[in-house]
């Protein structure tokens, strides 16, 4: 499925909750619990998202040339929402992470859910994903 | 201070137009009092009337308007004056808030009597507005800053207190109601333990303003904060109470119009207090709606607000201390209508998200004061602060929603 596939079937799902604010929160810790457990060693000042309210802590690495990322915040919601990014973007090659825009926040009214204040913290993970792949692509055996 | 008359949370109720209105298709119940507080309707006219009737700039104005709009601004100086019992109307000097008045405090009065090794009292309770303010000031001056220290409950330990003063204390500043834990300090007191040292005392009262009844002279303090906005005035207007004296012999905070007596390009000499403290034109329109929140307050009377916030405070206890998990924090026997408190293994943010979902507004995380998070080991709380027109039926409702919160994190 492509980056915006996968976007289009996220703004798809939050239709369907139209709005419901105790609905979407719920869906949204649904989304988080299945989040794959991230390694300990991860959970450090080093792997901390800067601009999140709450600590978000991601890992990202290469397997077959393609960006894995591990993530986990100390809060459910936000956990949730780190797991619709990692939905999007996890298994992608670094280009096309970096080449693609990331639309469904925006789509699925996340200003409206999480207010602007936290909406700059999703837009800063969203920057440090693409960081990451940025950092990655030099690593590629097709390099960059 | 006018005696209480006779009225009910349901009336007071209908004076705040805000609170009738559903948020995420539930009634909204605002508990984010000790944030800001709600405006009544007499606020809300007395902003309109203002701009609709009478605005102009004030004081050097000569037409009707000027004089409407500098007298409309002048009353609200003297209801303050009198709001706090301060000795002369002139000892009162509008600034943007409680902020403003601390930091005007420290930079005019602090940077121009402090020597290096002079000592600042503060207590482990202050919000970040009565901490910051003093660093900056220990930065420029070279005083040391000493930090009074809390027991268990949330209360300032008054021995320690005892032991921090010396010849060396300057300044002594504490918040007179924490704004976390609601602990209502023992102000006189501390007031006067460091008169006895020499020591000038400023009194944060942002959170004392919409609970407490305030005597500036009652008390002895030197200088005293608080803001319009969290007692049901309106945002961006504050006073800050000082003794004259000390007033007078203070630097200006700011330099521009209204400040001023003559001014030349060789020497400006700077107008009486409480002028000298209000340069440029200041927030008239707000400054005269302020009277109104003062004039509410008045005519509630803080007998029923405090009967009242007490039946909440108690109701509070009752109702949420038996949900699972529950730690409150600040149990001081003098407190106001906040509770503060965590719910074993959910974050405050996630139990604040879907509070908001059912309607009900707190406040969530360090409150501005990391210090006293760190005391506890904690990083944030959720906060519900009651106000007037709270009711022990949003309490229940409360308390319900916490524990279906709960239930969702058992799963």
């Amino acid at each position: 499925m492509s980056i915006e596939e996968k976007q289009e079937e996220i703004i798809e799902e939050f239709s369907v909750l139209d709005g419901d604010m105790e609905m979407t929160i719920n869906y949204i810790m649904e989304l988080g619990d299945s989040l794959p457990e991230l390694d300990d060693q991860y959970r450090n000042d080093d792997y901390i998202v800067k601009g999140c309210q709450s600590k978000v802590w991601m890992h990202a690495y290469l397997v077959n040339d393609k960006v894995k990322f591990d993530a986990d915040s100390n809060t459910a919601i936000t956990k949730g929402l780190v797991s619709l990014l990692v939905r999007v973007l996890d298994g992608e090659s670094p280009e096309t992470i970096m080449e693609h825009d990331i639309y469904f926040p925006e789509k699925i009214g996340m200003n409206r859910f999480i207010g602007t204040q936290r909406s700059n913290g999703f837009a800063a993970m969203i920057k440090q994903m693409k960081l990451y792949a940025l950092a990655l692509s030099s690593k590629t055996k097709t390099g960059a | 201070m006018s005696t209480a008359v006779s009225t009910s949370v349901e009336q007071i109720r209908k004076e705040f137009p805000v609170l009738h209105q559903e948020v995420n298709g539930k009634p909204l119940i605002y508990f984010d009092n000790a944030a800001t507080a709600q405006k009544p309707k007499a606020v809300l006219d007395a902003l309109s009337y203002y701009y609709e009737h009478d605005n102009a700039n004030i004081h050097r104005g000569i037409h009707t308007l000027a004089e409407r709009a500098t007298s409309a601004y002048e009353d609200t100086r003297k209801a303050t004056s009198r709001f706090v019992n301060s000795n002369e109307v002139e000892e009162i000097i509008f600034t943007k808030g409680t902020t403003e008045g601390i930091n005007l405090v420290a930079q005019a009065y602090g940077r121009k009597f402090l020597k290096p090794g002079d000592e600042i009292i503060i207590s482990h309770l202050e919000h970040h507005s009565n901490i910051v303010p003093w660093q900056i000031l220990r930065e420029q001056t070279g005083a040391v800053i000493k930090v009074i220290p809390i027991n268990d409950k949330g209360e300032l330990i008054i021995d320690a207190y005892r032991e921090l003063l010396s010849g060396k204390t300057k300044i002594v500043a504490v918040n007179y109601i924490s704004n976390s834990l609601g602990t209502v300090n023992p102000v006189k007191e501390i007031i006067a333990m460091a008169h006895e040292v020499g020591a000038v005392t400023l009194i944060d009262a942002a959170q004392a303003a919409p609970h407490h009844p305030i005597d500036v002279q009652g008390i002895d303090c030197d200088f005293l904060a608080f803001s319009a906005h969290k007692m049901y005035g309106p945002t961006g207007v504050g006073a800050l109470y000082g003794k004259r004296r000390l007033l007078e012999s203070m630097d200006p905070y700011q330099g521009g119009g209204e400040m001023i007596k003559d001014v030349t390009f060789e020497k400006t000499t700077y107008n009486e207090i409480p002028y000298k403290f209000e340069a440029g034109t200041p927030n008239i329109a707000d400054v005269v709606a302020f009277k109104a929140a003062i004039d509410f307050i008045e005519s509630i009377g803080y007998s029923f607000i405090h009967e009242h916030e007490e039946r909440l405070l108690n109701h509070a206890n009752k109702v949420l201390m038996d949900i699972p998990g529950m730690t409150p924090f600040g149990q001081a026997r003098e407190k106001t209508s906040v509770f503060s408190f965590n719910i074993e293994g959910i974050h405050p943010f996630d139990i604040g998200m879907w509070l908001d979902a059912k309607g009900i507004a707190v406040r969530t995380g360090h409150h501005c004061t990391q210090p006293l998070m760190d005391w506890f080991k904690i990083e944030g709380t959720v906060r519900a602060s009651m106000a007037i027109y709270n009711t022990t039926d949003e309490l229940d409702t409360f308390a319900a929603a916490l524990k279906d919160i709960v239930k969702k994190f058992k799963k």
